[in-house]
Order: C-alpha cells, then structure tokens, then sequence
C-alpha cells in the first residue's frame, strides 16, 4: 500500500508528459502543412540571433517597462523549474527532499528559487494589473475579446498559483523550516500557520506539493491550446527568422522561370513541356489559405504571444486602419488550427470546407492597407514576420484574383506600358535635365 | 543656376569607350515628379562640383518594379528586374547610386537573385563619402544653426539600417539636428510605402502622413529633411494640412547640401 503514491505520481506524470507529447505531434504536423523552404545557411548568425534574441531577451528590453518583468518571470520560470527534477525523484521514489543532502548548496539553490518566485508572483501581478486594470491600449484591441483576453489572464492565474503553492509547500515544511536551510522567503510565510497542528501541516504540504505538481502538467499542457507556446517556440522562431535586409523580399522562383522563358531569345515557343515540368508549375501564385503560406509562416503563427508590439507599431493600425500585424497571426493560427481539425476528423486528408485564410480571417481591406514599413517585424520580440503573410495574400490577391484596388491596377498598367507608375512616356525620362 | 547640368548618358559613355565611375539610378519619381526633379537636380549639380565621373541610363532607365512587385504582382516585379538588369549588365554596371530609397532596396537587395549584381548606395551615403574623400566641402553657410528633424524613409532605415549618413550630413551643415519621437529603427512610415502612394488609404481615423507631420512639428523644426521623394510628397501634403508651410519646409538633404553650397 506504501506504494500507492509513487504509481500514482508514475501515472499522472506519464499521462501529463504523453498528452503534451501527442499534441506536439500534432503541432509539428500542422506547421508541416505549409510550403517547404530550406534553410540551412547562415547557421553561426541564426544561432547567434537565438541567443541574443531569445535566451537574451534582446528585444524584449526595448519597452523597459513589460521588459524588465518579463525577464524576471521568464528567469524565474526557467532556474525554479529545476527544482522539477527534485519533484520527480521524490515522486517516484518516495523520497522527500532528495537532494537535501547536498546541505549548503541547497539552502543556496532553494533560497534563489524562493526569492525569484516571490518575483514572479509580484511581476505576474503587475502584468495582470496593465492588462486588468490599467488597461494598457495594446491588450485592448478588437483582435484581443474574448478567448485571447481570457487565455493571457489564465496564463496569470496559473503562474500565480504555482508559485504561490510552491511557498506554502515550503512554508508549510517542518523538517524543511527546522532545517533553516534556504527558507529566506517561506519563513515569513509560516507564521500564518503556526496554528494547525503538525499533521494537518503534513496534509497541507502534501498537498501543495500535489497541487504543485498537478498544475505544472496542466500547465505544460495547456500550453498546446494557448498563446503561451512562446516559451517554447521562441527558440526555434529565432533561428528561422529572417536574417535579409529588411526590405529584401523574396523573389517567387516559379515566376522566375517563366520570366527567363519568355527573356530567352532562343525559346521555342511552341516545345512540348519537358517530362515532369507540368507537376513543378506551382498550383497557385501567393497564398489565400494556409497551406499555401510557409512551413515558416506557420511556426511563427504558433510563436505568436499576441503581446500586440507590432499592432502598437503599426502605422496603419496607429491611424484607424483594420490592419493589425498581430490579427494577421492570431488568424493564421486559427485557421491552421480549423484545418488541423478537419484532418483529425476526416482520418488524415483535409476535407474542403468551403473556407480559406483569405476573405473568411483575412479581409482584403486588412491587406491592402500595409505600407509594408516593417514596424511589427522591427518590434516583434520573437523575429515573427507578419509581413511576408501579407505579401503572400497581395500575390494571391493579385496574380490569380487580378483584385487589386482599381488605383493600383492602373499604376501596373503603366510600369508595363511606359515603365513608370504615372502616364509619362519612356522616351521623356531625361527631360528634366532640360527644364527649368 | 544658370549654368548647364552636365548630364552624361551611359550611351555617351560607350560611345566614346570609357567607364563612369558610378551610375545615377534617376528612378521615376526623380525623372517625371516636379517635386523630386529638384531633388534630382540639386544632386547632379553636386555630382558635377565633386567632378564626379556619372551617368544616367536615360530614356533606357525603366521602373524597377518595387511598386509592382510591393502590390502583389511578382511577374510585373521580375518583367521590369530582368530587362533593367540587362540593360546595366551590357553596359557592365559595377556601382549604382539613388536618390530614392525603394530603387535603392529593390536594386540592392532582389536584383541580384535575378542576375544583377551591383554596389548600390544611397545618395546620402554618396555625398557622405565624397565629403569624407575631400571631393566635396560644405560650410553650414544658410542653414547654420537651423533646427532640421530627419524623417527616416522605410526603405532605408530600417529596411537596411542606414541611420547614420543622412544625419551625418545634416550635422555637416552646422545645423542642429533635433529628433522626432519614433526615429531611426522606431522610424514611422510617412504613408507611401508598399505602393500605397498610387492609391488612396483604406478607411481609417487619419492619414499616415498627417499622423508623422505631427510627429515631426512636435520637434518644433524649420526643416523637415527627407531622403526619399515619397515621403517627401507625404511630409509636404502633411505641413500643408496642418498649415504650417509657411514656417517649415520638407527638403531633401540633396537640396540643403546643394544650397548650402549656393549652387
């Protein structure tokens, strides 16, 4: 019977850690969805840019503010998490405090855990503050009712009460008070119990201990269904990002080629299509859902924390416009969310449901409105380029709908009748020169 | 100004055998804008006091395709790359300079993936070099002690982190530089950017430009210096909404250099 503990650690572990994995699966398998893109160059800068950007938190420092307590929460986050791996031999073993032994050291590292997770809570309740009470414009906007304000509070919540039972835990200690080792923060917390008696402090270490537990796997796995996948994908979405010169966009290879074609003076018009060249045309210029965009396009909708930097940034959105950079992700995940689904349910083939990313997430008036300055990439913290998805749907719009507004189809018209975007004639280009 | 513009062809050029020493991308604004043919104008008049060896390809000039290609139409983009890069690449082009920041980025950065490969500076960071060479020599002269805020064009800024130059030679002037409050990779677009010049905005509670000229009143300046003909169409349309033409002019820094120089 002494036993029961441990297996049923063994099984709430396994079950938390193998749910979280499956949906990883899932995860992977979604961002498959989109376009391949190779990348494989410039890996020193691409691991320089992960960890300047992501371990560093370069960007995020740029707001000092938000900065300064996200690199508390997110330190905190990562140095209290080894204390995990204390939790787990304790819970399979049935040890407590296993690595007591290491007496000195570990007053020393339980003592910073404590400190930082006093941090946390504090840091965690100011950002519910801004988001709450101050109301800070960036967590207001249209995108931000409903699930995504619920998902950041919920977010808050769990971070406050896993820190919070952590302290109790400690508090609530005995051996682990008397001991004297590392309770810096806890100390002051025990007070508030000293009236139960010593079994019922036994239940209720037990069970902040449990609680502890519980809620980190239900928090590693809400991750799945959240915006806080960040704190996973923030690695990976630094190392794919963009390293080009900001304006540089990519230059679409399938229409290369038929440039080329057409450019060669020695083309025979009229050749069959060599053998296989008819399954390399593209089915589609742009992209109007997510399977056109790429693979890159996809983590990045995933990476997306919705702290709403760009959309603060953005010009368009600054001035009234519909355009918000981060509406641009959020939809994009949710689309790719929808078809993810739909391949759950129709065993492995996306059945057409009659929806796309384009006019049914993405309006044509949200498009058309980018001036494509490059704020939001500028602000995102996370090298996330809503641009470039943008860019993807104008094509779409452009070389397969010809729905470009009427203004702009007139400015194509005369680039390629006189090469300028105004009705001048070519042949007048140097007239300046003799004007007064 | 009665003197002549010296405004050589590469055609003149490989007439007579020879190499310029760099190539005068004009770009469209800058050949058919009246606003920017100033613009285009005071910075061949600099050429021409540095004895700058340059050419421009005149009537075989043709739009790079940025607008097109910041549309959507990538086939239009690639159309207008190819045949421009042909051009340049028979007269065997190594060194491009532009007053307008989009020829600037699409020339620089999506020509060579289609076969041109060219150094492609600015015209802020030309005049900075033919300064720093002792070509060319400025006194603060008018506008010495003036207050001048420099708007950052998109496409230079922050699409290729060129900050530096212009403001070097805004300094250079003796002027005292003043900065708005979203500058340099914080820059706000003027509203152009992204082919939005050639149409008109989507439903909104302002104008781009008008929002940014604020940005730049609240600087208090006598000048607002750009370094792209469409922000400074944007700037100018934005002081004459807020009535303000009267007191602050939006110049290229091509023209304050030119000026300071009395040419």
């Amino acid at each position: 019977m002494d036993y029961i503990p441990n297996i049923l650690f063994a099984i709430v572990l396994i079950a938390g850690i193998g749910y979280f994995a499956s949906n990883v699966k899932k995860l992977i398998r979604n961002i498959k969805l989109g376009k391949a893109k190779d990348i494989n160059d410039n890996k020193s800068e691409r691991w320089k840019n992960v960890i300047m950007i992501a371990l560093g938190q370069s960007k995020m420092v740029k707001r000092p503010v938000s900065g300064f307590l996200h690199v508390i929460v997110y330190v905190g986050f990562v140095i209290i998490n080894i204390e995990m791996l204390e939790i787990i031999i304790d819970g399979l073993f049935g040890t407590h405090r296993i690595l007591s032994g290491l007496g000195g050291f570990y007053g020393v590292l339980i003592g910073s855990f404590e400190i930082l997770a006093t941090l946390v809570f504090v840091a965690v309740v100011v950002f519910w503050i801004r988001r709450n009470i101050i109301k800070i414009k960036r967590f207001m906007s249209a995108e931000m009712k409903g699930w995504p304000k619920s998902d950041g509070n919920i977010i808050l919540y769990f971070e406050m009460v896993l820190m919070a039972l952590f302290l109790i835990m400690n508090a609530t200690d005995v051996s682990f008070q008397n001991a004297g080792l590392g309770n810096v923060v806890s100390q002051y917390i025990a007070p508030l119990f000293s009236d139960f008696s010593e079994s019922t402090l036994h239940i209720i270490e037990r069970a902040a201990w449990w609680l502890h537990i519980i809620g980190i796997l239900i928090f590693l796995n809400y991750l799945y269904f959240s915006k806080h996948l960040h704190i996973l994908l923030a690695f990976p979405n630094t190392y794919y990002g963009k390293i080009n010169p900001k304006g540089q966009f990519d230059n679409d290879d399938a229409v290369t080629k038929e440039v080329m074609l057409m450019m060669d003076p020695d083309a025979d018009p009229f050749a069959a299509p060599e053998a296989g060249a008819e399954d390399e045309a593209p089915a589609k210029f742009g992209a109007s859902d997510v399977q056109d965009l790429s693979w890159i396009n996809l983590l990045n909708a995933y990476t997306c924390t919705e702290c709403g930097r760009c959309t603060s940034e953005c010009p368009a959105n600054l001035t009234g416009k519909k355009l918000s950079p981060r509406k641009i992700m959020m939809d994009t995940r949710d689309r790719l969310e929808e078809v993810g689904k739909n391949i759950d349910a129709n065993k492995g083939v996306f059945v057409d449901d009659g929806k796309q990313l384009l006019n049914d997430y993405i309006t044509k008036e949200e498009l058309w409105a980018c001036t494509s300055c490059n704020a939001c990439t500028e602000a995102c913290p996370v090298s996330i380029d809503p641009l470039n998805i943008i860019m993807e749907m104008r094509r779409y719009l452009v070389m397969e709908e010809s729905a470009a507004p009427m203004e702009l189809n007139n400015m194509m018209t005369n680039i390629e009748n006189n090469g300028a975007p105004w009705p001048y004639n070519q042949m007048d280009r140097l007239n300046w020169k003799d004007e007064n | 100004m009665s003197e002549q513009l010296r405004v050589p062809t590469m055609a003149e050029y490989m007439a007579e055998g020879k190499q310029p020493e760099v190539l005068f991308w004009v770009g469209c604004a800058g050949s058919f804008d009246d606003r920017a043919k100033k613009i285009t104008k005071a910075f061949v008049r600099l050429l021409n006091k540095a004895n700058v060896e340059f050419a421009v390809l005149g009537t075989e000039e043709s739009c790079t395709g940025d607008p097109a290609k910041r549309s959507g139409n990538e086939f239009l983009f690639q159309m207008q790359a190819v045949t421009n890069i042909e051009v340049m690449n028979a007269y065997e082009i190594k060194k491009i300079v532009t007053a307008c920041p989009h020829c600037f980025n699409t020339i620089k950065n999506e020509y060579p993936g289609l076969g041109g490969n060219y150094e492609v500076v600015h015209h802020t960071q030309f005049l900075k070099g033919l300064l720093d060479e002792g070509r060319l020599t400025i006194e603060g002269g008018q506008y010495k002690g003036k207050r001048i805020t420099f708007h950052d064009p998109c496409y230079l800024g922050r699409a290729n982190n060129v900050y530096e130059a212009p403001r070097e030679l805004i300094r250079k002037l003796d002027a005292e530089l003043v900065e708005m409050k979203s500058c340099k990779s914080r820059g706000l677009c003027c509203g152009a950017g992204g082919a939005q010049m050639f149409k008109e905005p989507e439903q909104g509670n302002k104008d781009i430009n008008i929002e940014r000229t604020e940005q730049a009143l609240e600087t208090k300046p006598q000048i607002i210096a750009a370094g792209c003909p469409f922000c400074n169409t944007m700037m100018t349309d934005g002081v004459k909404g807020k009535e303000k033409e009267a007191d602050v002019e939006v110049m290229d820094i091509a023209e304050l250099i030119a000026n300071a120089q009395d040419l």
